[in-house]
């Protein structure tokens, strides 16, 4: 505790009265991850319940690429690495090197929504929409979940490069990109779930 | 981050930390189902093992959880939810696959 008080003087120096009000932000959006992971858990009890429902169309064996799996998971990986760069930066108080690392976060997460929309978008093409069968309903449901949680993210990120570039590392820009950061490394454990669960089975 | 819900991480070692264990928990499944070196069997486990490991990883290196560092009510929450998502997604499995064989049979 002391050693997180010594820093918190060395970002901003708040009040204590004003850490509080972190601190309760900090714990509700805590608690909103939580409720987050248990509509993912579910949407995965729902994937795995449907799995083979296929209504005679084509499983995840002749639509799944291995290849795009490990290169959207690569990206996603790499992106939650370089958001944690971040944090070390603004936990030194090194704006330009936030800024860098938040840039090449994003730019690694939209990386990965052009992946997502590119195999989305050949699926449907294919005729192996959400409407085709049950399984293709909870795969779309499951991914295109996640994938609507990264375009949040991304687009929070870019928010937070708005304000870290015009308002500076203060406290509370400093305590939003704490809680972006739960959110964009939370969204990587989600991925580690989906290609888990989803890819690697599919292809075996 | 701490209660204080402000960063206080100063060393970019956690995160290389968790990266290599993340990238060595990834390449491990891909590799398998890449190859199919192993029974589908075996390497189903793995994979579940793998991604189980993984997940602690990023918590414990990405999210820095901790027994000592994190509040506990954090801790609640999450062990809460854990219960949570056991009940309900055992439960629905459970249910229905039994349903589902009930009917095929």
């Amino acid at each position: 505790m002391t050693a997180g008080a010594s820093t918190m003087t060395g970002v901003a120096g708040p009040a204590p009265e004003a850490i509080n009000k972190y601190e309760e932000r900090a714990f509700g959006f805590w608690l909103y991850l939580m409720s987050d992971g248990i509509i993912f858990a579910l949407l995965f009890a729902t994937y795995v319940v449907m799995l083979g429902q296929t209504a005679g169309g084509p499983t995840g064996k002749e639509l799944f690429s291995l290849e795009r799996a490990a290169a959207e998971t690569a990206l996603l990986l790499a992106s939650s690495a370089t958001f944690g760069f971040a944090s070390v930066a603004t936990a030194a108080n090194e704006r330009s090197r936030v800024l860098l690392w938040l840039i090449v976060t994003v730019f690694l997460g939209i990386g990965f929504l052009c992946l997502e929309y590119g195999e989305f978008a050949g699926m449907i093409a294919q005729g192996a929409g959400p409407d085709r069968s049950g399984f293709l309903s909870g795969f779309f449901t499951l991914v295109g979940t996640h994938g609507l949680h990264v375009s949040i993210g991304s687009l929070c990120i870019l928010v937070m490069i708005g304000q870290v570039l015009f308002k500076g590392l203060t406290t509370p820009v400093v305590s939003r990109l704490a809680r972006v950061g739960l959110f964009w490394h939370f969204l990587d454990i989600v991925w580690v779930g989906i290609f888990s669960v989803v890819y690697l089975p599919g292809l075996l | 981050m701490d209660v204080s819900g402000l960063p206080v991480e100063r060393s970019i070692r956690p995160y290389l930390i968790g990266l290599g264990l993340a990238v060595i928990l990834t390449a491990i499944p891909f590799a398998l189902v890449a190859t199919g070196a192993l029974a589908r069997g075996t390497t189903l486990v793995i994979i579940a093992v793998a991604a189980v490991v993984q997940i602690l990883v990023h918590l414990g290196f990405f999210l820095h959880i901790g027994f000592r560092s994190t509040p506990r009510e954090n801790l609640i929450a999450l062990a809460f939810a854990c219960v949570l998502i056991f009940f309900m997604v055992g439960g629905t499995l459970w249910i229905m696959f039994d349903l589902y064989h009930r009917m095929m049979v």
